[in-house]
Formats: C-alpha cells, sequence, structure tokens
C-alpha cells in the first residue's frame, strides 16, 4: 500500500494512501464542501494551480464519464480525500476515478482527516502545499511548499485560455431517459465568448438559451471581438487572480457600451476591475454548491454553485454607474452586479452549476433577453 | 413575509399511540414545533391521545389535551379553544387525515379556523395516488405505471397487461398495511381482497413493480416566496421493494453523478410547487433503473416525515421547527442556522461524514408471522450511527442495534444463504456479511439482492479485513491493525472475541497504542463555518472538537432503539432528566443513538452525544467528559446492563446503586430480602437445565410461569400448564437466557395485578402511583390497560400495598424512582417484581397526577431530598400522590401488521404504544382510552360471548348489562345455557369446529359488534385462534378477560349517559397547583 503525503507551507504534515499519478505537485490548498460532482470539480480550468480537498468523505464511488467533463482534461494539481473509492459504480461511468485522474498524471491522497485539515485552513486561511507520492522527505516538502509563487498578482488565465478560436453547437445532452429538458431554440443570438478558463457547461447553457457561440483566447482585442460582430459578448470563468489581467480589463472597458456583456466568475470580477473597482483575496475562498444568494431584485433565495477565492469589494464600486443585484447571505460578500446605463451584468457564483443547483439558469435567458432588446 | 400577525391561537395535533410506521418521531416535530411557536410568542393548543410523548408535557403548550384523536373530540376541543390556526404536518399521517376530515366536515369553516403548513388540496393532490400521479404527468414526471381496482377481477385484468410481479397499495392506509407484492395470481387474488377489504375507501392501487431499482429520498423545504431547499438525500441500500421504514438508509446519496442528483432535485422541488405545498417540509421518494438512469416518482408525503426526522438528525438541521416557522410566515431566508449562528437557514446542508439508518424488528414475539419485507413496514424502531466512511457508520449502526446476541454467535446455514439474499427478510445483512465470508463475490451477491455494489464492495473491504484479524492477537496487532479496525468501524469487543481476550484489555492496549476516539461535530456544513452546538460523534480521526466545559455534569444514558417493551416512555424519562440537570444548573450530557426521539435532539440536552450504547462507546465519552455522575435507571434495561461494568471501573453512577438494582433482579437475594421483610411473593425457583426446571414445576404445581432472567417486556415467558410445555420451552429459551438461569414462579391464577411507582430519597418515600390493572395478572402489565385511582381494591390491599412499597424502597437503598409490580388473589398481596429504575408507567402517572416524576427523580439523584420538592408534590413527602380525576391508560397492539399472529394476551409484552383516557368516572375515562387505541366500543348491536366454565357465572353478570344496555346477545352453546338457564334471552352459535354458520362467519358478515372471549388457558384451540383473528381482521372489539368485559359494558354504559367532554391537563391540575 503506497503512500502520500500533503506538506503546508506552515509545516503541517498528512500521511496518506496514494491513489492516481504517483507523483509530486504543487499548489495552492484549498477545499470545495459539494456533495456532489467530483468530476466536474477536476476538469474545471478555474482550478488550475490548486490542490483541491474535497469534503465528501466517499469519493470516486461513480467513476468518472465522457459528458460530465467541464474542459478537455482535469485542472486540479492534485485530489486530497477521506476515503478514495477505486472502484465505480454507474450506469454511465466509463472510466474508473483513479484511472482518470492518473492518466493525467494527478495524485490522489486518500484516509487522512480532511475535516482537521479544513478547519485548519479556515482558521488560518488557504496555503501552498506539496502533494507527494514520490517519497520525498515531509521536511523537505514543506521547503518547496514555501518556495511555491503566491496567487496573488498570478496569471494563470493566460496559461489555460484556448490558443485557437472556435465554434461551439453543442446543447446540453440529458443524462437519462427521465431528464426534463427543453429542447434547444434555433441560435438567436451570436455570442462571442472569451475564454479565461471556460467550463463547458457555460457553453451548453448558451446553446440551450438560444445562442451560437465562438470561443476566443483570453487574448484577443476588442477590435477583434466586434469584428466578429457578436450580438453579445460573455466574459468567462478562470483561475486565480484578476489583477494582474490589466490587457483584459482595458478591452473590456472599450467593450462596455458596444454589446450587452455577461460576466461569470473571474468575468465577474474583471468587470469590476472594468468599472473602477477592486478586488480583494478572500482567506479562504468559496467553494461548494450550498451557498444561499439572494436576487436583491426579486428578493428570491438561489441556492448557487461557487468557486472563487477572489471577490469584488463592494464598497470600492460607484453606485451611480453600478447596481448591487445579488448578495451572499453567508458572509454578505457581493455575487452579482449590473451597469446603471449599459446592458451588462454579471455574477460571482456558477449559474451554469456543473456542479450544483439549477436554480441560476435563468441569468442566459435573461442575457439573450438583453441580446433581443438591442437586435 | 415576515411573522404573521394574524394570528394567535394555534393547535397543533400529534400522532396518537405508537404504532408501526408512526413512531416518536412525530412527539419529536410535534416538540420542536410547539416550542418554535410558543417561543414566537404564539398560544399553543395541543392535542394527543399519547401521554407518554414529550409533546403532552403542561409546559410546552398553553392547553394540553390527552383526549380521543377523532373529530368529535377535536370539534369540541375546537369550539372550547378557538384557535385561530390548525397546524395539520407535524402529526404524521393521523393529524393530516384528521385535519382533512375537520375541513371537510365543515368543521374548520364553522369555527373560523385555518388550516397552515399544508391546504386541503395539496394534501388530496399528494395522498391520494391517483390525483398524484396525474399532477406528476402534467410537470414532466414518470410514475410507475397503475391502475386502482376495487375488484379482483379488476387486478387480474391489469396484471396480464402489465405482467408480474405486480405492486398492491390499499389507498389511505398507513404504512401501506394491507399492501404487498403479488408474484402470480394467486397471491394477487389473495392480497388484493384483504386489501380492499382495509382500505376505508375500498380501493387498492395495482402498479407496475420497478423492484431492484434503487430507491432514493429527498428532503425538501418551501417558503411562501417559493424559497425551495434540499435538506438531505437519501439513499437506500435495499433497493426498491422493501419499505424505506424497513430498509437500511444512507445518507448521503452515495452513487449518483451531479446530473443524476440534480435532475433529482430539479423533479422533488417541481413535485413540491405541482402539489402545491405552499410551506414547509415534504418528502419525495424516487426510484432509478441502475440499468439506464429511468427515474420515477414514487410518493410523496405533504408534512414532516419519519425520514425528515431523519434528515434533521443526519444534518443537524431542524426540519420541523424551521416547517413550523415557516407555517407561520416566515421565509427561510430570515431564520437563522443555530448551529453556525452566522448564517441563514436557506441554504443546503452538506456533511463529511456518513450516516446510516438500520431498522429494528420484533417478530421473535409474533410467532407465526410472515418475515419476508415488503411494501409494508413491520420494523419497530431504528438506529441511526455517524461515522466518517459508509463502513464505519454501518458498523457501529449494527452495534447499536443491541440484538441481545453476542457477537458472532449468530448461527448461519450455509444451505440457506441464496435464499436468504433473495428474499429480504431482518437477517439479509448477516448474510451477506456470511455470504463474503464464504466466499461469494460482490457480483454474486448484487445478482442475488440486486443491492448496489458500491455498497457491497465497502462491506466486503471489512469481511476481508475481519479475515486477516483472525490471524493476529490483541499483542501482535500494530497500531496501525487498531486504527485501522477502528476505522472500519469495528467494536472493542468484536476484536476481543477474535483474539479470544478481554474487551478491557483490548482497549488498554489500544489506548497504549495511542489509537483513540476523539469527537467530530455535526454542524451543516462540513466545517466551512464555525459551530456552536456540541452535537457529536465518536470517530477514529486526528483532532478532538468536543470541547468540554469545567462544568459540573451528568450523563443520561438513553434507552436505544425502540423496541415492544421498550420505547418512547424511557425517552420521555430522559429527556426530563436532562430538563431537570438544567434547572438545577448541572450541564446534562445525553448518549443515544435513536433518531427518533427528542432526546437526540441538539437542543434537548446541553450536549448530545450521538452513538451507539455500548460499554465501548460511553467509556470513550467518559474519558472525554469526565463527569460527575451517570444517570443509569431512566433508559430502561439497555443502560441498566451497563451499570455493574462501568461502576467496576470507576465510573460515578448517581441515583440507586446499581449492585441494590442487581439485586432485585437476582432471584436468590431477592427473595431472602422478601423473606426477611416478611412480604410474600409466589412460590419459585431457579433452573439451569430441564430436568431441575421439571422438579421445581412439579415441587411449585401447575400452572407455572417460566422466564429467562434479565429481560424486559417479558421476552420469552410463558405459562407452563404441563411437563412438556417445559421441556419445550427450554430448548426455545436458552439462546436468550444467556448462561443466566430460567426463572419459575408458581402461576397466580385471577389475581388483580398492580403497577407501583414510588420516589425514594433515601428516607422518605413518596407513592405517586397505584394503578390497578384491568386485564388480571397473566397478561403482561404493558398489555392490560390500568386505571388511577385504583377501582376495585379494599382499604386494607391499598394500605397493604403502600406499606410494602415504603419498605421495599427503604431496603433497596432507591434513591430516584421505583417500579413495583403486584398481584393481588384472594386477598393477599404477592410481590411479582420491583424494578429500582423509571418504569413505562412513569410519563402516565407524571401526567395523571400532575406532578413530573423524573424531575423530582434526578433531584433526589442528585442529593435534594422530597421535602425541597413540596412545592411540586402540594407538599406530600410521604403517602400516595392523590389523582383528580379518573385516568386509564390502555395499550395499542400491531396485529393487523401481522395478520395470522394469535391476538391473545400474555405475559409477553406485545403492545407497540399506549394511550391514555381521561373521565369523570372509570366508565367514561375506559371509553376515551378504547377510542383512541382504536377499538371504539359499539353503542348497540350484537355482544358474541364464549367463556370457559369458571367463567360462566361473571359472564351471566356482564351479559345481562349489556342485554339491560340494549344488546342482544349471541354465544356459544355451553355459555348460552348458562345465560339462558339465567333468564336472559340469547342465541346459540357454533364453534368453528363442530358447523356453521360458526361465529367466524358471524364476524365476518358483520353479525357481531363485539367479542367476549376468554381462553381456557391451555395453549390456544385452533377454534379461539380462528375467531379472535377474524376479530383483528374485521375490527370488531375483541375482550378475552372477564375483567376487560366488565370494563367494556361500563364504558358502553357511559357512552350512553355522558355528552363528550374533554378537559385540559392545566385545568385538570389547577386545583392542586393552587392548593400549594
Ligand atoms: N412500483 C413499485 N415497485 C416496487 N416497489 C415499490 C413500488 N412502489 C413502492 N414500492 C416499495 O414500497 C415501499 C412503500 O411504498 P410507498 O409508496 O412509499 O408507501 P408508504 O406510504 O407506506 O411509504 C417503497 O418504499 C418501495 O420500496
Ligand atoms: N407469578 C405470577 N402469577 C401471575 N402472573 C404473573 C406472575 N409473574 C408475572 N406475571 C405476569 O407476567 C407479566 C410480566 O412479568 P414481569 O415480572 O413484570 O416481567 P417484566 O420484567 O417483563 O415486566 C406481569 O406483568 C404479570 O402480568
Ligand atoms: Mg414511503
Ligand atoms: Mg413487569
Amino acid at each position: 500500500m503506497n503512500s502520500a503525503t500533503l506538506a503546508l507551507e506552515d509545516g503541517t504534515v498528512f500521511e496518506g494512501r496514494s491513489f492516481g499519478a504517483p507523483v509530486e505537485r504543487s499548489g495552492e490548498v484549498v477545499f470545495n464542501t459539494a456533495l456532489t460532482g467530483y468530476q466536474e470539480v477536476f476538469t474545471d480550468p478555474s482550478y488550475s494551480g490548486q490542490i483541491v480537498i474535497l469534503t465528501n468523505p466517499q469519493i470516486g464511488n461513480y467513476g468518472t464519464n465522457i459528458e460530465d467533463n467541464e474542459a478537455r482534461r482535469p485542472f486540479i494539481e492534485g485530489l486530497v480525500v477521506r476515503e478514495f473509492s477505486p472502484t465505480a459504480s454507474n450506469w454511465r461511468s466509463d472510466a474508473e476515478a483513479d484511472q482518470f485522474l492518473a492518466r493525467n498524471g494527478i495524485p490522489i491522497v486518500s484516509g487522512l482527516d480532511t475535516r482537521a485539515l479544513v478547519r485548519h485552513l479556515r482558521s488560518r486561511g488557504t496555503m501552498r502545499g506539496v502533494l507527494s507520492a514520490s517519497g520525498t522527505p515531509a521536511d523537505k516538502l514543506v521547503e518547496k511548499a514555501r518556495a511555491i509563487p503566491s496567487m496573488l498578482g498570478l496569471d494563470l488565465a493566460s496559461r489555460v485560455t484556448t490558443t485557437e478560436r472556435y465554434e461551439w453547437m453543442k446543447p446540453v445532452e440529458p443524462c437519462s431517459p427521465s431528464e426534463f429538458l427543453a429542447r434547444p431554440p434555433e441560435p438567436r443570438h451570436h455570442v462571442v465568448a472569451y475564454d479565461f478558463g471556460i467550463k463547458q457547461n457555460i457553453l451548453r447553457r448558451l446553446v440551450q438559451a438560444g445562442c451560437r457561440v465562438t470561443v476566443v483566447p483570453a487574448q484577443t482585442s476588442a477590435d477583434d471581438v466586434l469584428a466578429l460582430q457578436p450580438d453579445g459578448i460573455f466574459l468567462s470563468n478562470g483561475p486565480g487572480d484578476p489583477e494582474p489581467l490589466q490587457p483584459q480589463v482595458a478591452n473590456i472597458r472599450k467593450l462596455i457600451g458596444k454589446k450587452p456583456v455577461f460576466g461569470i466568475c473571474l468575468g465577474h470580477q474583471l468587470l469590476g476591475l472594468a468599472v473602477g473597482g477592486k478586488t480583494y483575496k478572500l482567506k479562504f475562498g468559496h467553494r461548494g454548491a450550498n451557498h444561499p444568494v439572494r436576487n436583491e431584485l426579486t428578493k428570491r433565495v438561489e441556492i448557487t454553485s461557487h468557486n472563487h477565492g477572489f471577490a469584488v469589494d463592494p464598497d470600492s464600486l460607484n453606485l451611480n454607474e453600478v447596481e448591487v443585484t445579488h448578495i451572499n447571505l453567508n458572509d454578505q460578500t457581493l455575487e452579482g452586479f449590473r451597469h446603471r446605463n449599459h446592458p451588462v451584468f454579471c455574477v460571482q457564483y456558477h449559474p451554469e452549476a456543473a456542479p450544483g443547483p439549477h436554480d441560476s439558469h435563468y441569468l442566459f435567458d435573461e442575457f439573450t433577453k438583453l441580446m433581443s432588446e438591442k437586435q | 413575509m415576515p411573522r404573521r400577525n394574524d394570528l394567535h391561537r394555534i393547535l397543533i395535533i400529534g400522532s396518537g399511540p405508537i404504532i408501526i410506521g408512526q413512531a416518536c418521531e412525530f412527539d419529536y416535530s410535534g416538540t420542536q414545533a410547539a416550542k418554535a411557536l410558543r417561543a414566537d410568542g404564539f398560544e399553543i393548543v395541543l392535542v394527543n391521545s399519547n401521554p407518554a410523548t414529550i409533546m403532552t408535557d403542561p409546559d410546552l403548550a398553553d392547553k394540553t389535551y390527552v383526549e380521543p384523536l377523532t373529530a368529535p373530540y377535536l370539534e369540541e376541543i375546537i369550539r372550547r379553544e378557538r384557535p385561530d390556526a390548525l397546524l395539520s404536518t407535524v402529526g404524521g399521517q393521523t393529524a393530516l387525515n384528521l385535519s382533512v376530515e375537520l375541513a371537510e366536515a365543515g368543521i374548520l369553516e364553522k369555527y373560523g379556523v385555518e388550516l397552515i403548513g399544508a391546504k386541503i388540496d395539496a394534501i388530496k393532490k399528494a395522498e391520494d395516488r391517483l390525483l398524484f400521479k396525474d399532477a406528476m404527468r402534467k410537470i414532466g414526471l414518470e410514475t410507475p405505471q397503475s391502475q386502482l381496482v376495487n375488484s379482483v377481477r379488476g387486478g387480474l385484468d391489469f396484471a396480464e397487461r402489465m405482467g408480474y410481479p405486480a405492486i398492491l397499495r390499499p389507498s389511505f392506509t398507513l404504512g401501506g398495511t394491507g399492501g404487498g407484492i403479488a408474484y402470480n395470481k394467486e397471491e394477487l387474488a389473495e392480497i388484493l381482497e384483504r386489501g380492499i377489504d382495509l382500505s376505508p375507501v375500498h380501493e387498492v392501487l395495482i402498479e407496475e413493480s420497478v423492484l431492484g431499482w434503487k430507491e432514493f429520498e429527498l428532503e425538501v423545504m418551501r417558503d411562501l416566496a417559493d424559497n425551495c431547499i434540499i435538506v438531505c438525500s437519501i439513499e437506500n441500500f435495499d433497493p426498491m421493494g422493501v419499505h424505506t421504514g424497513d430498509s437500511i438508509t444512507v445518507a448521503p446519496a452515495q452513487t449518483l453523478t451531479d446530473r443524476e442528483y440534480q435532475m433529482m432535485r430539479d423533479g422533488a422541488i417541481r413535485c413540491l410547487r405541482e402539489i402545491g405545498v405552499d410551506t414547509g417540509g415534504s418528502n419525495v421518494q424516487f426510484a432509478i433503473n441502475p440499468q439506464n438512469g429511468r427515474m420515477v416518482v414514487i410518493e410523496m408525503n405533504p408534512r414532516v416525515s419519519r425520514s425528515s426526522a431523519l434528515a434533521s438528525k443526519a444534518t443537524g438541521f431542524p426540519i420541523a421547527k424551521i416547517a413550523a416557522k415557516l407555517a407561520v410566515g416566515y421565509r427561510l431566508d430570515e431564520i437563522a442556522n443555530d448551529i453556525t449562528r452566522k448564517t441563514p437557514a436557506c441554504f443546503e446542508p452538506t456533511i463529511d461524514y456518513v450516516v446510516a439508518k438500520i431498522p429494528k424488528w420484533a417478530f421473535e414475539k409474533f410467532p407465526g408471522a410472515d418475515t419476508t419485507l415488503g411494501t409494508q413496514m413491520k420494523s419497530v424502531g431504528e438506529v441511526m450511527a455517524i461515522g466518517r466512511t459508509f463502513k464505519e457508520a454501518l458498523w457501529k449502526g449494527i452495534r447499536s442495534l443491541e440484538t441481545g446476541k453476542a457477537f458472532g454467535s449468530d448461527k448461519f446455514d450455509q444451505s440457506l444463504i441464496d435464499k436468504k439474499l433473495i428474499t429480504p427478510t431482518p437477517d439479509r445483512l448477516n448474510y451477506i456479511r456470511f455470504a463474503m465470508a464464504s466466499g461469494y463475490t460482490v457480483e454474486q451477491i448484487h445478482e442475488l439482492t440486486s443491492i448496489d455494489p458500491w455498497f457491497l464492495e465497502r462491506m466486503k473491504e471489512v469481511v476481508d479485513f475481519e479475515a486477516e484479524l483472525v490471524r493476529l492477537t490483541a499483542e501482535t496487532a500494530t497500531a496501525e491493525t487498531f486504527r485501522r479496525a477502528k476505522r472500519y468501524g469495528i467494536s472493542d469487543v468484536q476484536l476481543a472475541k477474535t483474539w479470544g481476550a478481554a474487551e478491557i484489555s483490548v482497549r488498554q492496549r489500544r489506548k497504549e497504542l495511542g489509537v483513540r476516539a476523539i469527537f467530530s461535530r455535526v454542524d451543516t456544513c462540513a466545517a466551512e463555518f464555525e459551530s456552536f452546538t456540541p452535537y457529536l460523534y465518536s470517530c477514529y480521526e486526528s483532532s478532538c472538537e468536543a470541547e468540554p466545559s469545567a462544568r459540573k455534569k451528568v450523563m443520561i444514558l438513553g434507552s436505544g432503539p425502540n423496541r415492544i417493551g421498550q420505547g418512547i416512555e424511557f425517552d420521555y424519562c430522559c429527556c426530563h432528566a436532562s430538563f431537570a440537570l438544567q434547572e438545577m444548573d448541572v450541564e446534562s450530557i445525553m448518549v443515544n443513538c435513536n433518531p427518533e426521539t427528542v432526546s437526540t435532539d441538539y437542543d434537548t440536552s446541553d450536549r448530545l452525544y450521538f452513538e451507539p450504547l455500548t460499554l465501548e462507546n460511553v467509556l470513550n465519552i467518559v474519558d472525554t467528559e469526565k463527569p460527575d455522575g451517570i444517570i443509569v435507571q431512566f433508559g430502561g434495561q439497555t443502560p441498566l446492563t451497563l451499570a455493574l461494568p462501568l461502576k467496576r471501573l470507576g465510573v460515578p453512577i448517581i441515583g440507586t446503586d446499581p449492585e441494590n438494582i442487581d439485586l432485585a433482579e437476582d432471584r436468590k437475594l431477592f427473595g431472602q430480602l422478601l423473606e426477611n421483610l416478611r412480604i410474600p411473593a409466589p412460590e419459585n425457583g431457579t433452573a439451569t437445565n430441564v430436568g431441575e426446571a421439571c422438579d421445581v414445576a412439579r415441587r411449585i404445581g401447575y400452572p407455572v410461569l417460566v422466564r429467562p432472567s434479565y429481560v424486559l417486556g417479558g421476552r420469552a415467558m410463558v405459562i407452563a400448564y404441563d411437563e412438556e410445555m417445559i421441556r419445550h420451552y427450554m430448548r426455545e429459551a436458552v439462546t436468550f437466557s444467556q448462561d443466566r438461569p430460567v426463572l419459575i414462579d408458581r402461576f397466580l391464577e385471577d389475581a388483580t395485578e398492580v403497577d407501583v411507582d414510588a420516589l425514594c430519597d433515601g428516607e422518605d418515600v413518596l407513592i405517586a402511583g397505584i394503578m390497578e390493572h384491568i386485564e388480571e395478572a397473566g397478561v403482561h402489565s404493558g398489555d392490560s390497560s390500568c386505571v388511577l385511582p385504583p377501582q376495585s381494591l379494599s382499604e386494607n390491599t391499598i394500605r397493604t400495598i403502600e406499606d410494602y412499597t415504603v419498605r421495599l424502597a427503604k431496603a433497596l437503598h432507591v434513591i430516584g424512582l421505583m417500579n413495583v409490580q403486584y398481584a393481588i388473589q384472594n386477598g393477599t398481596v404477592y410481590v411479582l417484581e420491583v424494578n429500582p429504575r423509571a418504569s413505562r408507567t412513569v410519563p402516565y402517572v407524571s401526567k395523571a397526577t400532575g406532578v413530573p416524576l423524573p424531575k423530582l427523580a434526578v433531584g433526589l439523584m442528585w442529593g435534594r431530598k422530597l421535602s425541597d420538592f413540596a412545592y411540586l408534590t402540594g407538599g406530600r413527602t410521604s403517602g400516595t400522590l392523590p389523582v383528580p380525576q379518573n385516568f386509564v391508560k390502555s395499550p395499542v397492539f400491531p396485529f393487523n401488521k401481522f395478520l395470522g399472529v394469535d391476538p391473545a394476551l400474555g405475559p409477553e409484552m406485545r403492545s407497540t404504544g399506549e394511550v391514555m383516557g381521561v373521565g369523570t368516572n372509570f366508565g367514561e375515562a375506559f371509553l376515551k382510552a378504547q377510542i383512541s387505541a382504536g377499538s371504539p366500543l359499539p353503542e348497540k348491536g350484537t355482544v358474541f360471548i364464549s367463556v370457559n366454565d369458571h367463567h360462566k357465572a361473571e359472564a351471566v353478570d356482564v351479559a345481562r348489562r349489556f342485554a339491560d344496555l340494549g344488546f342482544q346477545l349471541v354465544a356459544t352453546r355451553g355459555t348460552a345455557t348458562a345465560l339462558r338457564s339465567a333468564g336472559l334471552q340469547c342465541k346459540t352459535v357454533f364453534k368453528v369446529n363442530e358447523g356453521r354458520p360458526n361465529a367466524v362467519d358471524l364476524l365476518k358478515g358483520g353479525a357481531i359488534q363485539l367479542a367476549i372471549y376468554t381462553t381456557t388457558g391451555a395453549p390456544a384451540f385452533f377454534d379461539e385462534m380462528a375467531i379472535r383473528r377474524s376479530a383483528v381482521l374485521y375490527r370488531v372489539p375483541c375482550i378475552t378477560t372477564m375483567s376487560g368485559a366488565r370494563a367494556a359494558a361500563d364504558a358502553v354504559a357511559a357512552r350512553r349517559r355522558d355528552p363528550i367532554r374533554v378537559w385540559s391537563l392545566q385545568e385538570i391540575h389547577e386545583a392542586r397547583k393552587t392548593a400549594v
């Protein structure tokens, strides 16, 4: 039984059993409290540069399958779980989670006290760490952890964005003969989506809402985007700190007012910066599928899917220009705003879910509504 | 939408007696609702016929009625109290059905009472299986193909089209009563006939089978602003075909991807919206085809349920409490999460552990009952276990069950494996382990059981590890091995057994190696936020979150899973112990593993440990908490079996010394004591083998009562009329006697039994209640009706009883509660048994006298004196407490769930619950009790009488009284002759074996409204059984004792004489309160 070690920059060390790839990877150590959807987490590009602890103690149970991928490959640096199931039991499974991650060179450590780890991070804040299955002594690992560049000021988006522009047509496929899905309408809107690490379910949801999507690299200039004659522009989610993405912020500034703009997660933070706001790093972030968010316009509460380590500071926003539309009821952090004078809106959380509740799908329809009004 | 200020008085209806399918989870929900609404300034009027509930405590509501849950009595209560609203959703199916009845009878409208929680049409849409199916189709959710039939023919036609097996479910019956799975024509015809008869609307739903599919439940909450949350997902270990109440269930769901789970979540929410449950909690059941993911909805309950109690305990999210607040207008985001304090209740709990629920059955008490598990619930209780993994939770759960059998002592039969795996019965889980141990692969077992391979794989990991353990010893086992064993949930007892070592030395070794239990918190959020409620479970991880306080503290050991003989009454006592401690500013620590109870509500005690009640787990808590005292006398037999071992290990036990508790159970010592005190007891002796037993019986003289020592609820107790019965019994009993001798008493025939509860502080003895049983000795105290105050006991007898009780309490140095059972035969008072602990009758006596006995008892255990409580006892510190009215307690039996079982009463307890009737005279009180117990006595009609010879004289008196009340008489030949010669009009009817038409034909034909039938004592004849069975089947009250018959006559007279009257406990006890 091979062992693996997780070492944190503050010297904390946990031992466990090794699954997946018997390698050494490092990154920021974060935790996600969702009960379902580990595969979506593995393959969400927003997790690049991060070692993920899942608080659900039983992971791997239902294996993995092609349809549930959020990107071409998994992006997490490493996986930390209480009990990993090497075998899979589900009619849709085409590979065991173990093979899936091993194939992609991602290490797993299982059997350690994830709750203690989470409580540690909750009180001390997120930390850098190394997950190693290659037998490096613990003290060495701690040193390595301290040497990792901090997330602050790191431009990870450019690393995960697509290099080529491409078209996306695929809608959401039902996962069961009983899944209740409206047939997508004929595409009525052309959306250009900036890929800062985009999740495929956003693309599927846009198609589901009646859009034809052109996905462009993070570096694409505002003019090149407008040259594609979009009906609307979408700013995707993505990993890391928004601060360093100044060129993108500049592009977004140019686009505001030209076309309807919809941003999710990192896209929301970039819009925040574009309208003159500031962003800051959260102590241990929001990662889970159970966060209550209140829509300030309807006063309805949505149970939402979260994955972000940074947030927009509401006090830094000019409220004559923008209007707060969504608030997190757990910690009152800003979850969404819209522009008062232009068709621009965004949310910090993940209306596309995957994983998580579907309460916020309506936002994709609001985007198409804005585009219809403009046409 | 904040709090509704137009509502002031709210009526809450409870769920009545504990029955299979409706147990104390509804005391939990009702209590939570009452507490929450009261705290918010609403006046609460509460009705429940079950006196053993916390919810019926006078200080939980402004007005508390222990009255029958029927429309006439409810109308009277509504007329008196004029509530603004009726909360219909926290009292189970009973409250829901009754609310519908009140609404449809126009009573709610008449008195301007608003139905809150669920509206009438929503209830109907959800409860009527056809309306429900239409509603689901409308919103694109599939349900199994089905059709309502009211004839056997209709059913057969459907089955021809859909094929077998077919699922049959009578409309409007609880817990699937009368339903079943038919694999062929014959079975279909049989089940259908019965079902049509049992359904109040004589309809049965015949349905396409989805046997073997995965079964899931979602607990959903919705507020008036249409905010919806899923509190918990539950996956059944046993696939479709085994009622959720009889299934091992696991939270959270383990084998669904996010896509599949969200599909189910969307479905559940759409379902709630369509049905129109505008506020509160509901539970939606789904089945999923493991081959292709096809999903069907099975049912939804528009109310809190057994599963929502489980979900609340599993997540720390108090569904009933929140549901109550939603019902009075609050929105989910306006209510705070008690546990995190900072975050709102409008979120979905996430957990970082696994919860397993395992049912507990009581088939051993119902010989002849069909032990196959199906669509009808048969279990009487359940345990819940929390572990960091499924393995740990499951093994902890198995250990919580208290099977009474030592680990590994189960006998398996290799040749039965396949059968036992294919047909679900209570021992399927054991057989899965056995099958694995004997080389069955997961695939094979999955083939036979359809249980998801993921669950089986996890079990296999433990079973394989158990095999490795055999090769080790306590000495050779490494810390790593120990840690792994504990993380798999394997108990020290099991390790000790495997290694032929003593449990305690294994524990020692383990701790030396540094493998210690730590405690984690149930916090609704997987540690994302800080938790402020010490709701804990043990596991073998790295950092402990118990954070014990430095206060004075006392630990209360609960009573574990409900079972016949040990149920809600003991939880009642434990909860009160906790309240009393808090009042004395002592920290209360509750230990229990029963998810249905109020005691396992995280805000009942200062600290809650959700743990198995085993020596190992209790010691772990003691090590962490270092309590100043432990209370063992409130949890029934469960804590008592731990008392001595704990004491020997130096754990401080408060109250009556365990040695004395033990002494009362020890035949020789106790016999000695009685002799010294010159208190008569039935002649008796003990035996450890057949020979001895026969000798003792011969010496004492037949009939004798034979039983194993140390069991509650008269387990395995029989009246033996001859040597043959003794021999037969000795063969059976041994497995239960666990090396303790068999006890043999002279059986006192035709004796009046009396139950006495008393309090003792070491000096003074206060007798709380002298309860006279209606049925004579020989019918278990838990199974016979009894009355306060006694009706027929002479002054002399009462004085003798008081004298014996006082002397016994002092002789046993009782500190706290004591229960004595007496039998009075021809004027002589015999002691049957003494239990120096809280008894089943404590809640009933507390309610009848208005004196909270457990509260006093805890005070005494903590060193107070009876005189300190004079303010509660009307100044009394000795003598007997007065009762201002007549209070009758009657038992409720599950025979309708075990058709074919002989319902004759005997010394083995078989009732699942109890009710209380209040009246100014005995008849009225008994009448109400019978109505509440579900066997209302007729106003007119025909009485069937058949009694053995030495009852004939009494039978004549009883018959005359019924004749005077205008009843016709029918009797079997012997009895008829007796009645006629006494000048009574009476038809003769054949006995079953004599010809036709016989008594059974008359019962079937509805020609009999009341049956009085005493046994000939000796083992029941086919004839008697046939009559009693059909009485149950056709719901004709059947009385098997003469004293019962006399009581029935009183009741019928009262029904004729007295108007419908109700009294709240508060007004009943007003007098004494002001007297002080
Ligand atoms: N169509 C069916 N095929 C197979 N099993 C079924 C079917 N319908 C119900 N069951 C089983 O019967 C049990 C009881 O059915 P349910 O509708 O939940 O009745 P209840 O109201 O007693 O809960 C379910 O838990 C399920 O295991
Ligand atoms: N000697 C006896 N004669 C007649 N009935 C008896 C005698 N002993 C016990 N019983 C009956 O058996 C019932 C159960 O016996 P008990 O000693 O109370 O066992 P348990 O511990 O289960 O309450 C009693 O309630 C009583 O009705
Ligand atoms: Mg059900
Ligand atoms: Mg008894």
